[in-house]
């Protein structure tokens, strides 16, 4: 059976790629997924070559025949997105692809055309298949592409009779979030000692306990503020999520970064050594 | 005039220079607003710390299906582009996380079966700390879409002479949201490869909305001059740079950067403020 194993975090930049992409280089016989189609990373440190790619056809869009339109101001009307303004014009960024005013305009003036939001892409690793996406500017239906991303990885699993999939999530806890972990295997939360990484923490257990996923705590950064890191440990508790690991601060991880390599295999410093022994806990939580 | 913050990259400091450069024009004497529009992970009011005057639910619309009046006749479910509506058994039932609330299930329906009724997604908070008014929007748990509630958000303190506008991670539709209407966008970024990969992202998006934008640095001398590079290549303003220390670490793990930034970095946002004037020509009182 294939496990999907999601890094997620709630607080953006905690460290959930790099720790993804160390999990990359640590595990056997795996799948990546970069689901953060909104502003994907993973690729810069796995150095991968796209083999394939294709077009997201994320809704649709309202386009206005000018000619056949007898501005009679029914779809103004309808629209609840003021997507369309005075001069009979779609404004493309406000369009939900309702369909309101099409099915509506008496003229049948308006048609719902495909509208192309990103494109996935599949590459090769030193490491293994990485699938991502790239969400074009001012996109929504970024939870869709999520899924597309999602199935691709499951069928180059099975087609290479890998048994993983390590997904690296974006952050927040809205559509595209949800779209990563419903019906993951398990959830690694990457959390940070900081009021706004506690804050977010709760929010994004709140979630994971919602969708009954499994999940886990780490903490990186873990010695700038040791009082918070108590909380951290306290609000695990409380919540019976297991914390895994601590994960000291260490600027190998930005050298690594740099280099375009994962933190473990890069350096052997305490943020390499603490991933390494994180990853033989996740694991063993995993299968 | 409204400054957005935003970031392609989460956690790269947006809502401290937010919280700092509020605290900062308010020194001036204007009337300034604060809105967190991060609403799937509001941290502003984690360092501004306004008690809260007001709670308000924020609710958008979805069907709500008359069994009697019904007839299954499936209009609903053709119309709806979302698959929020699905017949089972000849009756229609109604997937409200789906809902994107167009009305077209409620105009379509032939037995005017449908209404529309609230269900809440989030809530919107509001104080005032510092002589800055504080408004932030917070996304229910397990709630799908936080434009609407960004939307609404928005109206708020349309009186204020400045409204800083914290902004959620990303470029996609709750960004855009955000952002939609600004004068100025104040892009935070990191000088690493994944914040310079994301800033790319951040100033596509500033440029195919024709935004006026510049950089702020934030944990300057962490990573490499990259980003610097960029930056003078593509002409674009680095408006100001705040260092990779241990002290602002420590601080805002805390809760309790700003003041420490502000005592020392009040240049940098001198420079943020004037190049914001001197580009919007508003005309502020600072």
């Amino acid at each position: 059976m294939i496990k999907e194993l999601v890094v997620i975090s709630g607080k953006g930049g905690t460290g959930k790629t790099s720790i993804a992409a160390a999990f990359s280089f640590l595990a056997v016989n795996k799948v990546m997924a970069d689901c953060d189609v909104d502003a994907a990373d993973l690729h810069l440190v796995l150095n991968d070559t796209i083999i394939e790619s294709g077009e997201f056809i994320g809704g649709k869009k309202a386009l206005i025949d000018a000619e056949s339109c007898n501005r009679c101001g029914l779809c103004v009307s309808y629209c609840r997105f003021n997507a369309i303004h005075d001069l009979y014009k779609v404004d493309d960024l406000s369009c939900e692809g309702c369909g309101v005013c099409a099915f509506f305009c008496p003229s049948k003036s308006i048609e719902m055309n495909d509208h192309i939001s990103g494109r996935w892409y599949i590459s090769k690793t030193p490491y293994g298949p990485l699938v991502r996406a790239k969400l074009g500017i001012a996109e929504g239906n970024s939870g869709k592409l999520v899924t597309i991303l999602r199935q691709k990885a499951r069928e180059i699993a099975y087609k290479k009779s890998h048994n993983l999939i390590i997904v690296d999530g974006s952050p927040g806890t809205g559509c595209p979030v949800i779209a990563t972990i419903t019906g993951a295997t398990h959830v690694l939360i990457v959390t940070e000692p900081t009021v706004a990484g506690i804050h977010d923490l709760n929010r994004i257990l709140e979630l994971t306990r919602h969708f009954r996923v499994q999940t886990s705590v780490c903490v990186n950064k873990a010695d700038i503020n040791c009082e918070k890191k108590h909380e951290i440990n306290e609000l695990c508790r409380t919540n019976d999520v297991q914390m895994l690991m601590e994960i000291p601060y260490d600027i190998d991880v930005i050298h690594a970064q740099i280099a375009g390599k994962s933190v473990v295999e890069y350096s052997n410093g305490p943020a390499a050594a603490a991933i390494t022994k994180l990853w033989e806990e996740v694991s063993d939580a995993v299968f | 005039m409204n400054i957005a913050v935003a970031s392609g990259k989460g956690g790269t400091g947006k809502t401290t220079v937010s919280v700092s450069l509020a605290l900062y024009m308010s020194l001036g004497g204007s009337s300034i607003a604060l809105l967190d529009c991060d609403v799937e992970e509001p941290n502003v009011n984690l360092f501004l710390r306004a008690p809260i005057a007001k709670t308000e639910n924020f609710s958008v619309l979805i069907p709500s299906i008359d069994h009697v009046l019904c007839t299954g006749c499936g209009e609903c479910e053709r119309i709806c582009a979302y698959n929020a509506i699905a017949i089972i058994k000849g009756e229609p039932l109604v997937l409200a996380d789906m809902c994107h609330s167009c009305g077209g299930c409620f105009h379509v329906c032939p037995e005017k079966a449908i209404i529309e009724i609230p269900k809440k997604i989030g809530v919107i908070e509001s104080g005032s700390a510092h002589g800055i008014d504080f408004a932030g929007g917070r996304l229910n748990i397990s709630a799908h879409m936080s434009p609407p509630l960004i939307k609404d958000m928005k109206k708020l303190h349309h009186d204020a002479d400045v409204r800083i506008i914290d902004c959620p991670p990303g470029t996609s539709c709750p960004v855009i949201e955000s952002v939609r209407g600004c004068d100025f966008l104040v892009l935070v970024t990191e000088p690493t490869p994944f914040g310079l990969n994301d800033l790319r992202l951040a100033v596509n998006m500033a440029k195919a909305l024709s935004l006026p934008f510049g950089v702020v640095i934030n944990r300057a001398g962490i990573g490499n001059d990259d980003v610097e590079k960029y930056c003078k290549k593509n002409d674009i303003e680095i408006l100001a740079r705040i260092s990779n220390i241990k002290r602002i670490a420590e601080e805002y793990s805390r809760g309790d950067c700003s003041s420490y930034i502000l005592d020392n970095y009040s240049n940098e946002f001198d420079r943020i403020v004037n190049h914001i004037m001197e580009k919007t020509a508003a005309d502020v009182s600072l």
